[in-house]
């Protein structure tokens, strides 16, 4: 199929993987902070085909994984007020709150539905204008633009029955965060698609603040391979510096247009991140001007008091400094089936990708 | 008055349920065990082994590319019968109606059933109907049984329990179809995808099969449905003293069907399919079968996609397309999209 076929070339991969033996020499570990990267390492079974001196680590890149439970506890609230339709992306239905899920809610008749855009929760508020729709906003620099675009779609078509539960999250600030906390990682392998809209001047912080290097990945096994190539000459030559290899879909500038609608809706606030607590300036919140479209805003509701999972600890996975494997609830209490954590539930979850395509060992 | 959708009273048992079933389902389904409309159906069979076996259907939508809920509530049964081993002969077909059903539509799917039964070769010999109040149900729910003949020397294919170390694995053809067909309706994802379900019946083929070679030398089968080719692959080595290896890049996959998993971010090994074969056979004989299939129009896409293997033991993985390795798992809960 083009546009996949060539990018998973059997004789271009196995060119990248006798480069990247023959330049390594010393143990590297290298964090992805992308789920679709983690989830596209273990389909491709991209470890398997590295030296054993280069180690690959998840970071907190899956939006679903790093999210506060206290937003899933009031999510939960938000289903159970009289008239309310909650509009979400597929992955966070599954995710267990305190006590319940939006899945369970959605179970016992709470009107939660799963939509892939969020002009298709638009058109759900449009067709039920005597009920109120929320849609929960969540996820990193890629699909925030998207949720700007609901909001200032709602003021145009004058929807007064539309609202969103922000939760949307940038990237930087973590990957700040995990080098303070000193996670001992040598190069970052960028996120590909936050890049598409950031660009990459974001990241010049990591090389010259940090002196790692970054670079900015696609998804396919020849894109992975490359950049974990480039990252390795980094490593060696000890130049760290912000290099694309996903130059067919990123520049240094990144999309101005999706950018500026962002910075017209959301303005950063702190927020809480699991595993790393909360970072200053990493949350988005909905501006003041439009705050009729906020859900949190809008409605009081009742949250129950956060009850913690014991025995978890996402939250070292997602600071890379445990592995899914060394989870004592790991493929035992914790199965993408029965969720303990966050990171189960995800596809992009760490631990749900190592379950799903762990090997064999 | 011309009646154009189901009420309460198409499942009472008076007049009208009666005109329903002589008007919609005797009709279509004709033939002499069924017309005779006693309280069962009396079967013509002289056998010491029988197979067995019942499934039911809730499709949403009931009307896909490819197909409707009738297609699949002959054919799932026809091949759970089939790739047993079994040939199968007679089926029954029940119905639960939601009221408010257009009856066209109602007639639609039984016209589909009619044409799969006899694609398929089987008679359905006896059924029911029940209507439930409006909202009670979705449209219509289909339950079919069905009876196949089994004869002694293809008894272990079922469980595999002849299965060994060097026989091959084998599919009929692409995967995946069914799952994104009814993806791509379900959720008005306004993909111009083209993509048709795979449903159909597999006996035919199956029988081309046992054209050209043993009994013995078929040692398991299975037809890959929900949960996709990785559920079956799963059953083939749970508990067992043997491992599987396939290979990602000899499983055939329409181009359609991989975008648009791609872009949902689905694992085409977890989508459901309906008329796909997986089956082991003695490895060599696996060129021969794979001629076969081949050469019938239900396998044109067959292929060796893997092995039985001494290593690992109990467990299967996947050689992908690049050279890498991981497990092959069962899906757990329904796949979701991904967020970005």
């Amino acid at each position: 199929m083009k546009y996949i076929d060539e990018y998973r070339d059997k004789d271009k991969v196995s060119v990248l993987v006798d480069e990247i033996k023959k330049r390594s020499t010393k143990p590297i570990t290298l964090m992805e902070v992308c789920g679709g990267h983690t989830m596209s390492i273990q389909k491709f079974g991209i470890p398997f085909l590295l030296p054993e001196n280069i180690k690959l680590i998840s970071g907190p890149g899956c939006p679903v994984c790093v999210t506060d439970r206290k937003y899933i506890d009031q999510a939960i609230a938000y289903s159970r007020m009289p008239n309310t339709i909650i509009a979400t992306y597929g992955d966070l239905i599954r995710v267990p709150g305190s006590s319940s899920s939006l899945e369970n809610e959605r179970a016992i008749g709470r009107d939660i539905r799963v939509v892939y855009s969020i002009l298709d929760a638009i058109k759900i508020a449009e067709d039920n204008l005597n009920k109120r729709l929320i849609f929960l906003g969540i996820g990193f620099e890629t699909t925030t633009p998207a949720t700007a675009i609901g909001i200032l779609t709602a003021k145009k078509k004058a929807l007064t029955n539309f609202f969103v539960y922000s939760a949307h999250k940038i990237m930087p600030p973590a990957m700040a965060a995990l080098i303070d906390e000193e996670v001992k990682i040598d190069a970052y392998i960028g996120p590909g698609h936050v890049s598409v809209i950031t660009g990459t001047n974001i990241y010049n912080f990591i090389p010259q603040k940090y002196g790692l290097g970054i670079v900015i990945a696609g998804f396919e096994p020849t894109d992975l391979l490359q950049s974990i190539l480039m990252l390795v000459k980094q490593c060696e030559t000890v130049k760290p510096r912000v290099e694309i290899q996903y130059g067919r879909a990123v520049t240094s500038q990144g999309n101005r247009i999706a950018q500026n609608k962002v910075k017209e809706v959301f303005e950063a606030r702190d927020d809480w991140w699991r595993g790393l607590g909360v970072l200053a300036n990493s949350g988005l919140a909905i501006k003041e001007k439009y705050a009729r479209y906020d859900a949190e805003k809008s409605f009081e509701v009742e949250v129950e008091p956060i009850k913690k999972e014991k025995g978890c600890i996402c939250g070292s996975v997602l600071k890379g400094i445990a592995k899914p494997i060394e989870c004592k609830l790991f493929a035992k209490a914790c199965t993408p089936m029965d969720p303990v954590g966050p990171c189960m539930v995800s596809s992009e979850g760490a631990c749900h990708a190592y379950y799903k395509y762990r090997d064999l060992n | 008055m011309i009646r154009k959708n189901i009420v309460l009273g198409h499942g009472s048992g008076g007049k009208l349920t009666d005109e329903l079933i002589r008007s919609v389902f005797v009709k279509r389904f004709d033939n002499e065990i069924l017309t005779v409309q006693g309280d069962s159906a009396i079967l013509p069979l002289r056998a010491s082994l029988l197979s067995f076996t019942t499934d039911s259907f809730v499709v949403n939508p009931l009307f896909f590319p490819g197909g409707n809920i009738g297609t699949i509530a002959i054919a799932g049964t026809v091949n759970d019968l089939a790739v047993s081993g079994a040939k199968p002969l007679y089926l029954s077909a029940a119905f639960i109606l939601e009221e408010g059903f257009p009856l066209d539509d109602l007639e639609q799917i039984v016209i589909s059933m009619a044409k799969e039964a006899r694609l398929a070769g089987v008679k359905i010999v006896t059924g029911d109907t029940k209507v439930v109040e409006r909202g009670h149900a979705d449209g219509v729910f289909i339950n079919t049984s069905g009876i196949g003949l089994l004869v002694e020397g293809r008894k272990a294919i079922s469980t595999g329990s002849g299965i060994a170390v060097g026989d091959k694995i084998l599919i009929n053809g692409p995967i995946a179809n069914h799952g994104m067909a009814i993806m791509a309706e379900r959720n008005n994802l306004n993909i111009s995808a083209d993509i048709k379900s795979d449903c159909t019946s597999l006996n035919a083929l199956i029988n081309s099969v046992f054209n050209v070679c043993d009994e013995s030398d078929v040692k398991f089968m299975r037809d890959a449905t929900r949960g996709g080719l990785s559920s079956v692959l799963c059953e083939l080595f749970d508990k067992k003293t043997f491992g599987v290896e396939v290979r990602e890049d000899r499983v055939p996959i329409d181009d359609n069907v991989m975008g648009m998993c791609e872009l949902l971010g689905f694992d085409p090994f977890h989508v459901a399919n309906e008329g796909k074969l997986v089956m082991v056979v003695d490895g060599k004989k696996a060129e021969n079968i794979l001629n076969a299939m081949q050469k019938h129009p239900l396998g044109k896409q067959a292929a060796i996609i893997g092995d039985i293997t001494a290593s690992h033991p109990g467990k299967g993985h996947i050689i992908t397309g690049v050279g890498g390795k991981r497990v092959i798992d069962r899906l757990a809960g329904e796949q979701l999209p991904r967020i970005c």
